[in-house]
């Protein structure tokens, strides 16, 4: 895993507080780690030289405040600028029309098909009528796809077969659309590469058909320098009005878009985050910026924990930790919520400061595997109360769980450290945390 | 037409014939595919870097080659590794003052890749592949190429549709397996991969073919149950062929940044890998995170895909890739 900036800087600059000022020398040895850490996190190369000269601006001189170390200040410094970068100008779509007209395009691959049918989802929520154009007839069977996810979506599919030229599908859907009632139209087109002239063109005739209130262009969240080529060329061809970062439940930094961003000009205006119909999402700039730099989303994170936790279970919970009724059946749902959110590493990494701690830890998912394999292999009598777990019993879960004695003795002996905790929590005072690796306990 | 034969290992006598020594035309048509396209991209550099000669003291002139490759998407690592290779050469040595430096880093590039560069073995009957990768990388379209090619050293195959999760992924794949007459195990949405897979053995077992493709579902590597699905996939067929699957082969984008890296490491494992596809070599994106990979994995690069027809799919050659890395024609 990437070190974060933080890390990095921390172990540049230092940990010294309240050192003043950021003199030349420190912001030197920070402008090369924060160049490093933008190229890791796929930042173009050109970008990055300009958003580096920027930074330095501003960091030399700039007053340490009190709370901060030089370090921090200067993460702060570079979060706030890639912030501002990106969040300039509107992100809003625009839908004013009739219809309005949405051409969305981009590399093959990189998400258009799924996208569309997103889009008409979100657009449906806000209370308008959406239609999607399935205008790629050159992908085996992308129509079809379109069709299954346009359905899904609950959004009429305007579709005429591979055999017609794309243009006049276009043409055609539109009126469809007007003549239906429909009042934002999406047109997915085929992948295409910029290097070819003859898609290109066939883009530009697209474009001129139907000349769309709003161009968008897909875009990987995992691409790496060619992003810029690739917008560049796109942006030659039919000056798209906004961007869609696709594929951000993945844990790529996402730089790429940052590049675009800044090369182009032209806004983000909603990213994906995962293959179901509904995962489409405003953007926030600080988000991005934050995972950028490896500081952890820890807004996304309790958004997913929110979306995940049964909240009934949750009071449910609560109720048993202050009365200590808390037994293995219940640390087995927790487990269970965790995992939920994704695999153990990933939901670490995403809170700030655990990359670093990470590396070492070497985290085995199979272990959380191992506990619940051990909680089922008890009986319901054990679950609730693991005292009556004797000698006898405990050899009887190893070999029911495939572990070893030695294994189950673990479990015990954590649970035992959890419900103590418990205790402690319910009685008001505040508790060590065992749980967590020592850099995190400050800092929550 | 790219020679099929110079694509997998473990050919019989009858199929193998001896693959013809890529005439100029042939590998400049390839080439010059590939050098058109990064040609628009890096045309600037390129021009910078092919003048640059051997000097010692010239500073900016390292810099730029540092530049280009970091552009490349090579990643810091390997970048400061290739860089550090040719500073060697030129402090034992090893180069000529006023020599060219770009060609001499093409060379650097392709030793590194040189223990990268593989085959597909098809020695075994059948022989079961297994096509592994993030979202929208090209693997139900390689997976067709791929079955295009087999068909042409004569080997049958069966495709089976293991990816039952992406709408149409089955329409998609049956296409392709008409165009490459291979023989076709769909699949329904939402039934369980690793049966699909089993299923595709069974019929080549029974039918007696040579090649088993699997494709299965893009998944991202942070995707947990996703990731355990695929273990599944491999576990049910090793439990019905031992020593399947014989190929675990990644399907990487070329545009893809150091994120491929983390997929690379996370794909493996869930299943070892035993070779990387790149597609997409015919854009503007150069691909060097498969470099990356090489060099820091060890995951040879097999082959690589230069367009959208089925003969785009062509035998990896580290030295032909690493110049057009740089943009050298």
């Amino acid at each position: 895993m990437l070190d974060s900036l933080s890390d990095r800087l921390g172990g540049v600059l230092g940990d010294l507080r309240s050192r003043g000022r950021l003199s030349e020398d420190d912001v030197n040895a920070a402008i090369r780690e924060i160049r490093l850490a933008l190229l890791e996190a796929d930042v173009n190369f050109d970008v990055v030289k300009q958003f580096v000269a920027t930074i330095k601006e501003r960091a030399l001189g700039s007053e340490v405040s009190e709370s901060l170390t030089p370090g921090q200040e200067v993460v702060k410094i570079v979060h706030d600028e890639l912030t501002k970068l990106m969040g300039e100008g509107s992100s809003k779509l625009s839908l004013a029309g009739n219809p309005a007209v949405i051409l969305v395009c981009g590399l093959q691959g990189s998400g258009k098909t799924t996208t569309c049918a997103k889009l008409a989802k979100l657009i449906a929520k806000q209370g308008k009528k959406p239609a999607l154009v399935a205008c790629d007839v050159y992908r085996p069977a992308a129509i079809q796809q379109l069709v299954t996810v346009g359905t899904e979506a609950g959004v009429p599919v305007y579709e005429r077969g591979a055999d017609m030229d794309p243009v006049e599908i276009a043409k055609w859907g539109i009126q469809q659309a007007k003549e239906q009632g429909r009042d934002v139209v999406i047109v997915d087109t085929a992948g295409r590469l910029t290097v070819d002239k003859d898609l290109m063109g066939e883009l530009v005739k697209i474009r001129d058909a139907v000349r769309p209130t709003d161009t968008l262009l897909v875009l990987d969240s995992m691409t790496g320098q060619d992003a810029v080529v690739t917008a560049q060329n796109f942006q030659a061809a039919i000056a798209f009005d906004g961007l869609i970062l696709t594929k951000l439940d993945g844990d790529a930094r996402g730089g790429a878009a940052l590049s675009v961003r800044a090369i182009t000009g032209v806004p983000i205006k909603v990213i994906t985050t995962g293959e179901k119909i509904d995962q489409i999402e405003e953007f926030h700039p600080e988000r991005l910026a934050s995972r950028i730099l490896g500081m952890g989303d820890v807004l996304s994170l309790i958004e997913k924990a929110e979306e995940l936790v049964d909240k009934d279970k949750a009071e449910e919970l609560e109720r048993k930790m202050r009365k200590a009724e808390f037994g293995l059946d219940d640390m087995l749902d927790q487990l269970r919520s965790i995992r939920k959110m994704g695999s153990l590493s990933s939901v670490l990494g995403m809170l700030p400061g655990v990359g670093k701690q990470l590396k070492n830890a070497n985290i085995d998912d199979g272990q959380l595997d191992r506990v619940e394999a051990i909680i089922l292999s008890m009986t319901m009598q054990e679950r609730k109360n693991p005292s009556v777990i004797n000698g006898s019993r405990r050899a009887r879960i190893a070999a029911g769980s495939g572990v070893t004695v030695q294994q189950v003795n673990e479990l015990l002996k954590q649970y035992e450290q959890m419900k103590k905790m418990m205790k402690q929590m319910a009685n008001g005072k505040k508790p060590k945390m065992p749980m967590l690796p020592p850099n995190m306990q400050g800092k929550m | 037409m790219a020679d099929p034969h110079l694509m997998f290992s473990g050919l019989s006598d009858v199929a193998f014939v001896e693959p013809e020594i890529e005439t100029t035309e042939e590998g400049g048509g390839f080439f010059r595919r590939l050098v058109d396209g990064l040609a628009k991209s890096s045309k600037a550099l390129t021009g910078q870097i092919q003048s640059i000669a051997f000097d010692p003291d010239d500073a900016e002139a390292w810099e730029q080659l540092e530049e280009a490759l970091l552009l490349a998407d090579c990643g810091v690592p390997a970048t400061v590794e290739i860089i550090g290779r040719l500073e060697r050469r030129a402090a034992a040595g090893g180069m000529a003052a006023g020599e060219d430096l770009a060609p001499a880093l093409a060379e650097e590039i392709a030793d590194l890749l040189s223990g990268a560069e593989a085959r597909i073995d098809v020695s075994q009957t059948p022989t079961v592949i297994l096509m592994v990768g993030v979202n929208g990388t090209g693997k139900t379209t390689t997976v067709g190429k791929l079955a295009e090619h087999l068909r042409r050293v004569d080997k049958s195959v069966v495709v089976a549709a293991a990816d039952t999760f992406r709408a149409a992924a089955d329409e998609q794949l049956e296409d392709w397996a008409i165009r490459a007459g291979a023989d076709f195990v769909g699949s329904s949405h939402g039934q369980d991969p690793a049966a699909v897979a089993y299923d595709g053995m069974e019929a080549a077992v029974a039918r007696g073919r040579d090649v088993v493709l699997v494709d299965t579902a893009g998944r991202l590597q942070t995707q947990v149950g996703l990731m355990d699905e695929l273990a599944k996939i491999r576990r049910v067929i090793a439990g019905r062929m031992e020593g399947a699957p014989h190929e675990t082969l990644l399907v990487l984008d070329a545009t893809t940044g150091q994120n491929g890296l983390v997929q690379a490491r996370q794909f493996s494992e869930a299943t070892p890998l035993t070779g990387i596809v790149l597609t997409k070599l015919d854009g503007t994106a150069k691909g060097g995170i498969a470099l990356a990979i090489a060099h820091e994995l060890g995951v040879p690069i097999k082959l690589i895909g230069v367009g959208e027809s089925l003969d785009d799919l062509r035998a990896f050659d580290a030295a032909s890739f690493a110049r057009a890395l740089l943009g050298l024609a």
